[in-house]
């Protein structure tokens, strides 16, 4: 197990240099500068400035430059927002999008998996057909269709809840609804089909036949089993999620990451780009290296590091 | 026989003795695969609704253009946002009302709009006529989502085949580079492709297809392996076909129903991103309209003008539902018990 997680780890951090690495020849390989007004500068100052950010430097030694930064957790600086550290523009704006991200994903995780299994439980009848209707919406509408009909209906004609802005918890409600409906409808399905599944097994057979409740049957026996491969899907899914936000950060002005990603991208802020990139990178590989350590743990079934998962 | 009886009393008929009267033909021609599942395609009534509907958003938006002579891109300030008309039916919604600081005016008046001139989906901001713009739009959404598709299609299924068939080595290398790409989220990976490629319909296209031909290559490689294992393999094995007649003769047709189910789920993907991408302002560039553009154009106003946003939002929600059905259907008409 130990060798299993440290040989994880080695690739983790392997993938993240290579993705650090591709970023920066991507971004360098653009036209272009970062500065505004540069038709303005004079040569000097335009020299003065490459010094700075050491565009001077041949290409390679940049690299060397930023690898090595990055090793020492230093993501470099951002060109906008007052030449802030992107470390530091990230961990100024992680809050409410974490807080998004993981509100979103617990209801659309509860909702779904009760949805999924009402529906498995009741198949082939109405509330089956609704369930799927529901989380065939869900799926299909994008989160950003959906947060602006919120904010049009729920927000701004209604007045139930704030318009825009991050003021507290009253301010997430609208943005976590729009983000949650698409982890909602999508576990709902792997829900409804994991637990037919499993409500089709033997050993749900010999639950009933020795005499639990049904309730009992459902509760302890057939939600439990049916939730392990549910797992797997959730970890990736909140990173997606997270990512999805940065347009539903940008219709509701939440001083998010994502809202600082979709600037960084409008004001070719490279190193917030890469920064964010990396950073984003980082959630996803860890997510996933989490979600496969537990599952093993949870379904004894499966065993790590055996070479039996691809 | 059904002198003594009536056939509706008895489950069973009297047969005479004479045995040439007996149809001796029991079973019709066998079905071949694709038969049954079409049959069963068929017989699905959700699947074959959104089919229909789906058939009928594209024919309007690939045909419709050449009926609409209005150009999606002339610019009339004076009749900017005005709202939707059709001819001069008096249908809430639909006459050219508008309500403005909490009057009602007739808006085409206000505008001084020639009589007999109306805009079915009304104008935007510039004046544009929103009908042959949506229209537009959603050609260009489509194209966007095929052609990415048929990317994903040309990528995803050779890499997986070669990745399934190839040595062990070959292999593992193959699913690294899957395995970096899939480490960035996918969203993110499109937006940086984006960044370099330069703004356009192609660099939307192939930013698009990038992250989706990963899932293709992922399934069909999975399947590979298991195809592998029959006994038809390893006896074209034996006699001395080769790897690539292989993939191809004996592979590609059992493959089939898995790159069609992916593919289908691919296209609603590749809407989504386009839209998403246009939405946040890289996608399509200006003056050009996508679907994704035209609610980006609709959002700005959709407080006071809600019509420009929820048409292009109904008509993307549309083709995501139904494709994403078209799906479903599938994946129950080419695997029964999947259900």
């Amino acid at each position: 197990m130990t060798k299993y997680i440290l040989k994880r780890l080695f690739y983790l951090v392997l993938t993240l240099l290579i993705i650090a690495s591709i970023t920066f020849f991507m971004m360098k390989g653009l036209p272009g500068t970062p500065y505004t007004n540069q038709n303005k500068m004079s040569p000097t100052q335009l020299a003065a400035l490459n010094q700075k950010y050491g565009f001077n430097k041949p290409l390679f030694e940049q690299y060397l430059m930023y690898m090595n930064n990055l090793v020492h957790g230093d993501l470099g600086t951002s060109f906008q927002f007052n030449n802030e550290p992107v470390t530091q523009l990230i961990g100024d704006h992680i809050g409410p999008s974490m807080q998004l991200g993981l509100q979103a994903m617990i209801l659309g995780s509860l909702l779904g998996i009760v949805f999924g299994s009402i529906a498995a439980i009741k198949k082939n009848t109405w509330i089956d057909s609704l369930t799927t209707i529901v989380s065939i919406l869900g799926l299909s509408i994008p989160s950003f269709v959906l947060a602006v009909l919120l904010q049009y209906y729920l927000g701004y004609k209604l007045h139930w809840f704030p318009v825009a802005l991050w003021h507290g918890f009253s301010s997430s409600i609208l943005p976590t609804l729009a983000l949650a409906a698409f982890p909602l409808a999508s576990i709902a399905r792997y829900m409804r089909t994991e637990m037919v599944d499993v409500l089709n097994s033997d050993y749900i057979e010999l639950a009933k036949a020795k005499g639990d409740a049904s309730w009992q049957v459902i509760v302890k026996h057939a939600l439990r089993n049916s939730l392990i491969p549910i797992i797997t899907v959730v970890g990736p899914m909140a990173v997606t999620i997270m990512t999805g936000s940065m347009v539903v950060e940008s219709i509701f002005s939440i001083p998010g990451i994502g809202d600082q990603f979709v600037q960084s991208i409008l004001t070719n802020d490279y190193p917030t780009i890469m920064g964010l990139t990396l950073f984003y990178s980082f959630l996803m590989v860890v997510v996933i290296l989490i979600v496969d350590i537990l599952y093993g743990i949870i379904d004894p079934r499966i065993r790590l590091g055996k070479g039996g998962k691809a | 026989m059904s002198q003594y009886l009536p056939p509706e009393e008895t489950e069973f008929q009297y047969v005479s003795n004479d045995l040439s009267n007996i149809p001796q033909e029991v079973s019709g021609a066998s079905r071949t695969y694709f038969q049954d599942v079409k049959r069963r395609f068929v017989h699905n009534k959700v699947a074959m609704v959104s089919f229909f509907l789906l058939i009928l958003i594209v024919l309007i938006a690939f045909v419709g253009p050449f009926f609409v002579p209005t150009d999606p891109n002339t610019q009339n300030v004076l009749f900017a946002n005005l709202p939707p008309k059709l001819g001069n039916l008096n249908i809430p919604g639909l006459n050219g009302m508008q309500t403005v600081g909490g009057k009602t005016i007739n808006a085409y008046q206000a505008a001084h709009v020639p009589h007999g001139t109306y805009y079915l989906f009304g104008t935007d901001y510039l004046g544009r006529d929103l009908f042959a713009r949506i229209l537009y739009g959603t050609r260009l959404s489509i194209i966007v989502a095929i052609v990415a598709t048929l990317l994903d299609l040309l990528i995803g299924v050779p890499y997986g085949i070669i990745s399934g068939l190839a040595s062990e080595r070959v292999d593992t290398f193959l699913q690294r580079v899957i395995e970096i790409i899939s480490s960035v989220p996918d969203l993110i990976v499109v937006i940086l492709l984006l960044i370099v490629l330069k703004p356009g319909l192609t660099s939307i296209i192939i930013a698009i297809a990038f992250t989706g031909w990963i899932t293709m290559a992922r399934l069909i490689r999975a399947q590979v392996f298991k195809l592998k294992q029959n006994e038809y393999v390893l006896a074209s094995e034996t006699l001395g076909e080769s790897k690539w007649k292989i993939s191809i003769r004996h592979l590609l047709p059992n493959l089939s129903s898995t790159i069609i189910i992916q593919t289908m789920f691919s296209i609603p993907t590749a809407i989504f991103f386009e839209a998403f991408l246009s939405f946040i302002g890289i996608g399509i560039p200006a003056p050009s309209a996508s679907l994704g553009t035209l609610m980006n154009d609709g959002q700005k106003a959709f407080h006071f003008l809600p019509y420009q946003m929820w048409i292009p939002a109904i008509i993307l929600s549309l083709i995501m539902i139904t494709t994403n059905l078209l799906g479903d259907g599938m994946r129950d008409a080419f695997d029964p018990q999947s259900d």
